[in-house]
């Protein structure tokens, strides 16, 4: 088990076995907030910079308490401020630049930014976002980062010889940006790579990508790292190279059916469990997401297990998402108390 | 030697098009084309068209596409609207960010008209029509089919279907490029490259215009590449972006028609190559080869254009249309 995680045991936590529950990271904004930028982006409106700001403030502190209120051990602000995962860190490194929104499927476009220059970095990419959210928070809070090789991979190369050159460049800036998190206090950061599913073949890419992000980070800093929608026997057991504390996989979506890829060779790592399906708008039962639980307990001991959603759930709709999370704690904290009993015993030491 | 500068066709919706038609039409998978759209929809694809086809001819190129901006499951459309195909989840399009609507074939491929409909609609805007079709190899392997129920079968009713389809075009049409990824990116088995050379036989077959089969994200296989030499087609083009290499080691080895195609602009980055660029690629290209002269090089993006943002889709037709034209030796 990694040393570091049992910083996030909340004081007083109820039972002996502690699974550390917690999100992925995005959470579907109040439609309020989709009316501000409307207005905020309306040159006619009078809605101006400040009003902007105090809206996501508001909604950056009403995720953050929902997430606690659903009783999660560690919480982020659900990417309030945040508008897509590769657009966000991408106006906020040099070297980008936009040029219009390019098709990914039907009518849903994003805007793919391309790399003109060298990537070099400017001004902080989350450091306000965590501070604001520790500040406004109880708990320790996550910071969910998009990978490199993901921004990479997601952007229009123009200026590198190849993407993987670009990718170590941005891991670099990875790196000092985690830098400055963890000066502010952040203490637990997940690195989202979902590009890596889709070319597989590349995970020693992102194996060099990490070492690089992690170069002179501390111990105690908890490092994870996201995965989703692949077949992982592909990048499986290269994953368990990774210099990660903890690897967060989607599992509930397939209805756990690859979860034997990670049974052999034995799983080294600490980890992060999908327990409810993120693309599904219907809560899981408190009875199914134990069982989902006890999938986990099949790969790593409960000193090893996180629990968590499969994704970001912005997709679904404000209330599935919340009933989601509370049900996962609720089975979390369930789970603890029958291992505490001994009417659950794990099957991996 | 003749340079024809053209494109493969498939271009990004035009911002006001797009933001209209995303409008009218919704955001989900059930809300794609059908092909029948009703007339306020029809109406922005119309006017899609005419902006493409202006675009074309502003840019300069030698032969103008319909645009095909009803193509919302790129090159799975001709089945995704056929009326015995039923449209599923969206899957993955090749190794690239991009999905569209799995079409399950669940009848006969009968005669559609969708694709001849669009083009008599462009052949009124110009004078040197493009048709731009999916190729029968990479057609039926993006569907899946619940009908024919074997494999070869499929391929040769693709096939057919496709012939059927470019038969209906309007004369105007003077040029048919039929794009085949998957014999790039598949590795096709002994007999399976003979079959997939016999459908595109069956489609150039079918029409007087002249047929180009263009493949990409990689070039043929030795075999394929021969059987692809016997058909009737008029020339053969090739991804010099992705498989430069190995594709003019193919030419250099065994030759190819008196026609050819070059993919020698990127169709998936937004860096715009300048016209001299473009020129230096096909004259590098013409450089490694012994064959005497070609009767004409086209000279196209090395895939369809939508993934990249409409100014520089613009940029990069400029430069090929300064390309184009009677070249002296």
């Amino acid at each position: 088990m990694s040393e570091n995680r049992e910083q996030f045991r909340p004081s007083g936590h109820e039972n002996d076995q502690f699974l550390l529950t917690t999100v992925v990271g995005s959470y579907p904004k109040p439609s309020w907030l989709n009316r501000a930028r409307d207005l905020h982006e309306d040159p006619e409106s009078e809605f101006d910079d400040d009003d902007w700001r105090e809206a996501q403030d508001d909604a950056s502190r009403l995720i953050t308490n929902e997430h606690e209120r659903a009783g999660l051990d560690v919480i982020v602000d659900g990417e309030m401020r945040r508008n897509e995962m590769v657009e966000f860190f991408a106006h906020r490194i040099d070297g980008y630049e936009f040029n219009g929104p390019v098709k990914v499927w039907g009518h849903n476009y994003f805007d793919k930014p391309s790399v003109t220059d060298e990537v070099e970095y400017d001004e902080s990419w989350l450091v306000s976002e965590y501070e604001f959210t520790a500040d406004v928070a109880d708990r320790p809070v996550k910071v969910p980062i998009t990978g490199p090789y993901t921004l990479a991979s997601w952007s229009f190369n123009e200026a590198y010889e190849d993407e993987e050159a670009l990718a170590y460049d941005l891991a670099d800036l990875v790196n000092e940006e985690i830098e400055k998190l963890v000066a502010a206090g952040a203490r637990y950061i997940q690195i989202d790579e979902p590009a890596l599913a889709t070319t597989p073949d590349d995970h020693a890419i992102v194996g060099e990508c990490l070492e690089r992000i992690v170069s002179g980070i501390p111990d105690d800093v908890r490092i994870g790292l996201h995965v989703c929608y692949g077949d992982y026997s592909r990048i499986y057991p290269e994953l368990l190279d990774y210099p990660v504390d903890e690897l967060d996989l989607e599992l509930a979506n397939g209805d756990y059916d690859q979860l034997d890829v990670f049974k052999q060779p034995e799983f080294t790592k600490d980890l992060a469990l999908g327990v409810v399906d993120a693309h599904v708008a219907e809560v899981e039962s408190v009875e199914q997401i134990e069982e989902n639980i006890q999938k986990g307990l099949e790969v790593v001991p409960p000193e090893r297990l996180t629990v968590s959603p499969d994704c970001g759930v912005k997709l679904l709709p404000r209330e599935v998402a919340y009933g989601k999370m509370e049900n996962l704690v609720t089975a979390a904290r369930n789970v603890e108390a029958k291992l505490d009993t001994g009417e659950i015993t794990p099957d991996a030491e | 030697m003749t340079v024809v500068s053209t494109t493969l066709g498939l271009f990004p919706l035009p911002d006001d098009a797009r933001e209209r038609l995303a409008d009218l039409k919704g955001h989900q998978k059930e809300d794609l084309v059908s092909g029948d759209e009703s007339a306020d929809i029809e109406a922005v694809y119309d006017e899609a068209r005419d902006d493409l086809l202006t675009r074309q001819t502003d840019a300069g190129l030698d032969r103008a596409v319909e645009g095909q901006a009803r193509w919302d499951d790129m090159l799975a459309h001709p089945l995704a609207v056929h009326e015995n195909v039923r449209t599923e989840g969206i899957v993955r399009y090749y190794d690239n960010n991009n999905f569209y609507r799995d079409p399950v074939v669940t009848g006969d491929l009968t005669h559609s008209g969708d694709l001849a409909r669009d083009l008599e609609k462009a052949s009124a805007r110009t004078d040197d029509l493009q048709a731009a079709v999916p190729g029968p190899y990479s057609l039926s392997r993006l569907a899946t089919d619940e009908h024919y129920g074997d494999s070869q079968e499929f391929l040769a009713a693709v096939g057919d279907f496709l012939a059927g389809e470019v038969e209906a075009f309007p004369d105007a049409v003077e040029t048919v490029f039929v794009l085949e990824p998957s014999l790039a990116t598949d590795s096709l088995d002994d007999g399976e490259d003979e079959r997939a050379a016999a459908a595109i036989d069956t489609v150039a077959d079918s029409t007087d215009a002249e047929v180009v089969v263009q493949s990409y994200w990689g070039t043929y296989g030795e075999k394929l590449h021969a059987h692809l030499l016997d058909t009737q087609v008029s020339a053969l083009g090739y991804d010099l972006v992705t498989a430069h290499d190995d594709a003019t080691y193919l030419v250099q080895e065994y030759g190819t028609l008196d026609s050819v195609s070059l993919g020698v602009v990127d169709g998936q980055n937004t860096l715009v190559e300048s016209p001299d660029t473009i020129e230096e690629r096909i004259e590098w290209f013409e450089s490694q080869i012994p064959v005497s002269e070609f009767d004409t090089v086209y000279a196209t993006p090395n895939t369809e254009l939508f993934y990249l943002p409409v100014n520089k889709f613009q940029a990069k037709l400029r430069a090929l249309g300064a390309v184009g034209g009677d070249a002296d030796e």
